[in-house]
C-alpha cells in the first residue's frame, strides 16, 4: 500500500538544492525546486550507486556527483551520457511546512 | 572497397562509442561505423582499478548493446585499423577489409606505458590478468604513484596485499594534483600501511624484486607499472597527419587532414580558457565530452571546445577531484570543511583557474563542481570567500562574470 511518510520540513531544503531522506532502508532525495516547488526521486543515480543528494541542482536538474549524469528531477528523465536509465520519481506534498512524500 | 561510407570512427572506447552514438542523437541518418582493436562491448575504464579489479564488478557497458543497435552504428570489435588513405578517405582494418567513410573521426585514445616484466592496467584483460595475482599476502610493487598506481595500490591493499610504491617524483600526484590535496591521500595510504616511497628511481626490475636507484631492493611477487600513458598515433602518422604529443587538431578538432577528425586521449587540443595552451587530457569526462563535440564536428559545427578539464579518483574512501588546471595557478587558497573535507583553490591575476578537494566519499563534489562552474565563467571570486567555510559557493555563481 502507497503510504505518505514526512521526509522533511520545508526549511530543511534550500531554494534549488536537495536533502537526503532514508527510510525502510531506501534513500531518497527530497528537491526544492528554486519557485519552490518539493520533488523527490530515489537516492541513488541508476549509472552507478553514487548518492544523488551530493550533487549539484541546477534549476530542474540533479547532476550525479561523481560523473555528472543528469536527471530531470521533476520528471526522472536522464538527459543523456553517461546515465541511461531515468530515475524514480515519487509524489511529494506540503502540509502544515512539512514534505511528504508517497512511497510504495 | 566494401563497407560504408558515411561516418567510420576509429577506436571504440569512452570517446568512440560517445561519438558514434552522439552522431544520432545529432539527428546524423547516414552510416555509422565503429571500430575497435579490443573484443568485446564497449566498456567504461574507471571500474577497472577499483571495483573490476577487487573482482566485485564485471565491466560496466558503455551503452546496452540494444542502444548500439536501435543507432544503427555497426560495432567492428576485435579488428584493429591498420591504415588510413586520407586521399583515398579509405581505412584497412587488420582483417583486410577496406572501409570508405566521408568524415573519419580518430579516437585511438593511449596506451599504458610498460616496463618489461611488470604488469599494466589500461584494458579489461589487463585488469582480469592482474587480479589473479593479488591475492591475500601477496607483496606488490608498483612503481609510478599516479592515479592508476594509488588506486592499484588501495585495491590491492583492500585485498591484503603489502603494497609497496615506489615514486620517482618528491610526491604522489605530482603532475595534476595540488601538493595539500596530494598529501591528503598520501596519509590515507600510510594509514592503510601502503609504503609510499617517493624521491626513488626504479634502476630496473629483476624477477622478485624491484631494483632501486640507490641500490635499495623490494622483494616483490608482483609489480605493477603505473608509469602513465602514450597516445596512440600510429595510425595518423603513417597516414601523414601531423602528431606532436597526440594527434594535432584544432579548437573543433579537425586534424591536419581534410575530413579527419580527431579526439579523446589520443589529440591535443588548443584551450580557450588556458591562452589556446596545448592539452593532452587523459580523463573519462573529457573523453565523453570530446567524443559528443567531435560528433557535431563532424556534421560542420565549428565552435571550439572549451570545457573545463576535470577527473576524479578513488582511494580508499577517499574521493579526489580536480578541476582546471592546477599548474595555471599562481596563488592558491584552502578551505577546509567542518566535516574534515578540504578544497583547494588556484588562482592566476585574480581569476578562478582550477579547484581541487578531498574527502570521504562524494563529500567535495557539489563544491567542485560549483567551482568548475566559476572557471568556465573567468569567474574572479572573493578568497577571502573561498577559504570560509561558513560562505556558500553556490551564490557566488551569481555574481555576473567579468567581462572578456
Amino acid at each position: 500500500m502507497p503510504q505518505w511518510i514526512a521526509a522533511c520540513e520545508t526549511d530543511d531544503v534550500d531554494p534549488e538544492d536537495v536533502v537526503p531522506f532514508e527510510h525502510a532502508g531506501n534513500s531518497y532525495a527530497v528537491y526544492r525546486s528554486p519557485d519552490d516547488a518539493f520533488f523527490a526521486t530515489d537516492g541513488y543515480c541508476t549509472h552507478e550507486r553514487e548518492l544523488l543528494c551530493d550533487g549539484l541542482v541546477m534549476g530542474g536538474t540533479i547532476e550525479c556527483p561523481k560523473h555528472n549524469g543528469r536527471f530531470d528531477y521533476t520528471s526522472g528523465k536522464a538527459l543523456g551520457a553517461p546515465v541511461l536509465v531515468d530515475v524514480r520519481t515519487y509524489p511529494t506534498k506540503v502540509e502544515d511546512g512539512t514534505v511528504y512524500i508517497e512511497v510504495p | 572497397m566494401t563497407g560504408p561510407g558515411g561516418v567510420v570512427v576509429v577506436g571504440a572506447g569512452e570517446c568512440g562509442t560517445r561519438a558514434a552514438l552522439a552522431l544520432r542523437e545529432e539527428g546524423y541518418a547516414g552510416p555509422v561505423a565503429l571500430v575497435g582493436g579490443e573484443p568485446g562491448h564497449p566498456y567504461e575504464r574507471p571500474p577497472l582499478s577499483k571495483a573490476v579489479l577487487a573482482g566485485s564488478a564485471g565491466p560496466t557497458p558503455l551503452c546496452t548493446a540494444e542502444q548500439l543497435a536501435e543507432a544503427g552504428v555497426t560495432h567492428l570489435a576485435g579488428t584493429a585499423a591498420t591504415a588510413l588513405d586520407t586521399a583515398a578517405h579509405t581505412l584497412t582494418l587488420a582483417d583486410g577489409r577496406v572501409l570508405g567513410y566521408d568524415r573519419l573521426l580518430l579516437a585511438t585514445g593511449a596506451r599504458a606505458r610498460t616496463l618489461p616484466g611488470a604488469h599494466v592496467l589500461r584494458s579489461h584483460a589487463d585488469a582480469v590478468a592482474l587480479r589473479e595475482r593479488l591475492v591475500s599476502g601477496a607483496r606488490v610493487g608498483i612503481v609510478g604513484g599516479g592515479f592508476v598506481g594509488l588506486e592499484v595500490a588501495a585495491t590491492a591493499a583492500a585485498l591484503g596485499c603489502a603494497v609497496t610504491v615506489v615514486e620517482a617524483a618528491p610526491r604522489p600526484m605530482g603532475r595534476a594534483v595540488p601538493e595539500r590535496i596530494a598529501a591528503r591521500a598520501a596519509a590515507r595510504h600510510a594509514e592503510a600501511g601502503i609504503d609510499i616511497r617517493c624521491g626513488t628511481a626504479v634502476a630496473r626490475l629483476e624477477p622478485g624484486r624491484i631494483v632501486l636507484g640507490d641500490g635499495g631492493v623490494v622483494e616483490v611477487d608482483v609489480v605493477v607499472a603505473g608509469i602513465g600513458s602514450v597516445p596512440e598515433t600510429a595510425l595518423a602518422q603513417a597516414a601523414g597527419i601531423a602528431v606532436s604529443d597526440g594527434v594535432v587538431v584544432d579548437g573543433a578538432f579537425a586534424t591536419s587532414a581534410p575530413d579527419v577528425l580527431a579526439a579523446g586521449d589520443c589529440c591535443s587540443f588548443p584551450h580557450p580558457l588556458y591562452d589556446d595552451r596545448r592539452l593532452r587530457l587523459e580523463s573519462w569526462r573529457a573523453a565523453q565530452e570530446q567524443g559528443a563535440h567531435a560528433a557535431r564536428a563532424l556534421l560542420g559545427a565549428r565552435e571550439p571546445y572549451a570545457a573545463v578539464p576535470w577527473f576524479w579518483s578513488d582511494q580508499h574512501d577517499l574521493c579526489l577531484q580536480v578541476a582546471g588546471l592546477p599548474g595555471a595557478a599562481t596563488e592558491e587558497v584552502v578551505r577546509v570543511r567542518p566535516d574534515g573535507a578540504e578544497l583547494w583553490f588556484g588562482l592566476d591575476a585574480g581569476r578562478l583557474v582550477a579547484v581541487a578537494g578531498i574527502g570521504v566519499g562524494t563529500a567535495v563534489a557539489k563544491d567542485v563542481r560549483i567551482g568548475e562552474l566559476l572557471i568556465a565563467r573567468r569567474a574572479a571570486p572573493d578568497p577571502a570567500a573561498l577559504a570560509d567555510p561558513a560562505v556558500a559557493l553556490k551564490p557566488l555563481l551569481r555574481v555576473p562574470s567579468p567581462v572578456g
